[in-house]
């Protein structure tokens, strides 16, 4: 599946805690430039639009979207309850909405039904990077032909990890969007976890997560950008 | 603020769904039998019980209810029952045997609300303090322990080997053990730093890497479990008491603490004296300040006292200091280029302590000193164990207490201890505690046997 377009890069979190939980690839823009310097080949696959800190640069955004020379679709727009006034005679805007605040299982659902609808891409049900091979729909991840027995934090943090292979994401942000909620462990215990999942990984394989020196970490191989 | 409230409520139950999907998908997958749900009671005796993956799901959402009566330290006037819910995270299959899973429990009330008797309620409590000042607090063990040969008939200590610190032995069962052992570990994800031979016969050593105080002390017991059933399976024995053999080294479980403000490690400071920040000395400062408070729990059997005294490398003194090892907080040198690895070792705790107690009055200690600004005295460079008593005290320095009973009395002054483990852990251990001090004093050893019933 080609990545969606998620607008704009600071995102509300849970947002971009579904996504990655449902493993589905996007990349954040802030700026209207971007999304056609940043296509993929195939096209976008669809476009999350989050209304809720700038109404008028999120419908902008929409607009754009919807040109002739984009046709995104589909297009799901997050938006406050209290604008939703704001929706109405304005039926070609988006495919589909979901109101704040969230309801992760909403979103969850709402994104199944539209992309089954336009039949852009089933919701990804593995991730394979080299000899991983992680299995979304049964939780089991291998290497190889060998199974990694993980605890469910690994195994959130390597999907995470393998679902934006090249990327590189400070401690910071994996704690936040990995692990989601204050922890007792605090930004170390990514480093912890790191560790044991290199273990895991076995010698041969333990550099498929890379230490980036004084940012914080990167699966795969690099990617110019 | 409400708003916020509700939608984060949301979230957390599903994240705990999605956390218990991947349970019994896993268990599912790898096609486990059995799974065993582990707590722990007062004492830091792992207690457990074993179910299938029938009643995994419905353990999972709405927990296990038991009897606690019969638990040391759960028993309470009225209700006894209790739940004991798995914290899904903790889920890991056992690599001793791959159609088992074990899962970590905490302990509920029959109305939801955590059980003031569970040891890892408390010690999730005063992290949560320490949350709120900013802090995350991590530990890493190293747990020192025997093994003997067993005997059918006599509880005589028999070991397996006269090797000594660091001796490289040629395929000894007792290093095979420990490398088998370790290997268990690190499958369950628990990374070893270092294992080895120890200094007395027979003695060996694994120190866990460090991670959060929480999952840490999960690591303690289940480092335990392994070692004695690893151990068992070669008709072996291990054990983690204190002072099995007079004469040689004892046990104990030295832990290096660091307390962390996000990235940075709140002990480290460039500029300071030793690199080590004001918060890291108030740290130290309450350590010392409430050590023999707190020795009670980091120390909590009548023969946790036999290690505690001079001549072996376990402290006796309240003392801190760089490279003295006969100190009670020792600083190790962070190498030069991780100040990250600033830490304090606190060098009393045995491995047949609670952890989850220990840590959190360890924790609760070195806030107190954070909190109430605390100064720390001088570093004490003299080798404490040269000296005589009365040389020692002329400097100022306390010793810890003596024995189970000196402990008791100083616990049950504690508005620290109290405060950190609760009333209801606090006057049941105090209870308990004086009972095995009566039991053990009015006992005739074989000590005095030898020595006066000739004589006298």
């Amino acid at each position: 599946m080609e990545p969606l377009i998620v607008y704009p890069e600071s995102a509300p979190y849970h947002v971009l805690k579904t996504l990655d939980e449902g493993g589905y690839p996007y990349i954040s823009v802030n700026l209207v430039s971007k999304i056609t310097q940043l296509e993929p080949e195939e096209g976008w696959s669809g476009a999350i639009v989050c209304a809720d800190q700038n109404l008028d640069d999120a419908f902008f955004i929409c607009r754009h979207l919807r040109t002739k020379e984009h046709q995104i679709s589909p297009l799901l727009l997050v938006i406050d309850r209290p604008n939703l006034a704001k929706l109405e005679l304005r039926e070609d805007l988006c495919d589909d909405f979901v109101i704040l605040p969230l309801d992760p299982r909403e979103l969850q659902i709402r994104l199944q039904r539209l992309f089954f609808r336009t039949g852009r891409g089933l919701v990804q049900e593995v991730i394979e990077y080299g000899p991983l091979h992680v299995n979304l729909e049964t939780y089991q991840a291998s290497i190889g032909s060998r199974a990694l027995d993980l605890t469910y934090m690994e195994y959130q943090l390597l999907t995470f990890l393998a679902s934006h292979p090249g990327r590189v994401f400070d401690r910071e942000t994996l704690l936040s969007r990995v692990w989601g909620y204050e922890y007792y462990g605090g930004a170390r215990t990514v480093d912890v976890h790191v560790r044991r999942l290199r273990a895991k990984l076995g010698e041969q394989h333990e550099t498929l997560i890379e230490t980036v020196r004084s940012v914080g970490y990167r699966f795969g191989r690099h990617q110019r950008t | 603020m409400q708003k916020a409230t509700s939608n984060n409520s949301v979230v957390s139950r599903t994240d705990k769904e999605s956390q218990i999907e991947y349970v019994l998908k896993t268990v599912e997958e790898r096609k486990v039998d059995f799974i065993q749900l582990w707590f722990s009671d007062v004492l830091g005796t792992p207690k457990s019980f074993q179910i299938t993956p029938a009643e995994l799901e419905n353990a999972l959402e709405e927990g296990m209810t038991f009897d606690g009566s019969a638990i040391d330290g759960f028993s309470r006037v009225q209700e006894s029952d209790v739940i004991a819910l798995p914290d899904p995270t903790t889920f890991s299959l056992l690599p001793t045997d791959p159609t088992m899973a074990r899962v970590f429990c905490d302990i509920y009330n029959l109305d939801l609300t955590p059980f003031e008797g569970c040891p890892r309620n408390t010690l999730r409590r005063a992290l949560d303090r320490a949350h709120t000042l900013g802090y995350s607090f991590f530990a890493a063990p190293e747990l020192e322990y025997f093994y003997f040969s067993k005997t059918e008939a006599s509880h005589e200590p028999i070991p397996l080997d006269s090797g000594s610190y660091f001796e490289l032995t040629v395929s000894d069962l007792g290093s095979q053990l420990r490398k088998r052992t370790v290997l268990a570990l690190e499958d369950m994800g628990i990374p070893v730093e270092y294992s080895q031979h120890e200094d007395a016969p027979s003695q060996h050593e694994i120190d866990l890497r460090y991670t959060d105080a929480l999952t840490m002390a999960d690591n303690v017991m289940t480092t335990r479990l392994l070692t004695k059933e690893i151990a068992a399976s070669s008709g072996i024995s291990a054990t983690f008491m204190p002072k099995p053999i007079a004469g040689v080294q004892g046990s104990g479980m030295h832990t290096h603490f660091s307390l962390f403000q996000g990235n940075k490690n709140a002990f480290y400071d460039p500029d300071a004296e030793y690199g080590l920040s004001v918060i890291a000395k108030q740290f130290i400062a309450g350590l010392l300040a409430h050590a023999s408070e707190i020795t009670a729990v980091t120390n909590q059997w009548v023969n946790s006292y036999k290690r505690l005294v001079v001549g072996y490398e376990a402290p006796v003194y309240v003392s801190w200091a760089q490279n003295n090892r006969s100190a009670l907080v020792r600083v190790p040198k962070p190498k030069t280029n991780k100040p990250d690895s600033t830490r304090i070792e606190y060098r009393a705790l045995d491995a047949a302590a609670n952890p989850y107690l220990a840590f959190a009055v360890i924790l609760g200690a070195g806030l107190l000193g954070i909190e109430r600004e605390y100064k720390l005295g001088d570093q004490t460079f003299d080798n404490l164990f040269k000296m005589t008593p009365e040389q020692v005290t002329k400097q100022g320095i306390k010793s810890l207490p003596g024995n189970l009973d000196e402990a008791i009395r100083e616990m049950d002054g504690s508005d620290l201890v109290r405060s950190v483990l609760g009333a209801h852990v606090f006057e049941w251990f105090v209870r308990n505690k004086r009972d095995e001090w009566s039991g053990y004093k009015t006992h005739v050893s074989q000590y005095e046997l030898d020595r006066y019933l000739g004589h006298l």
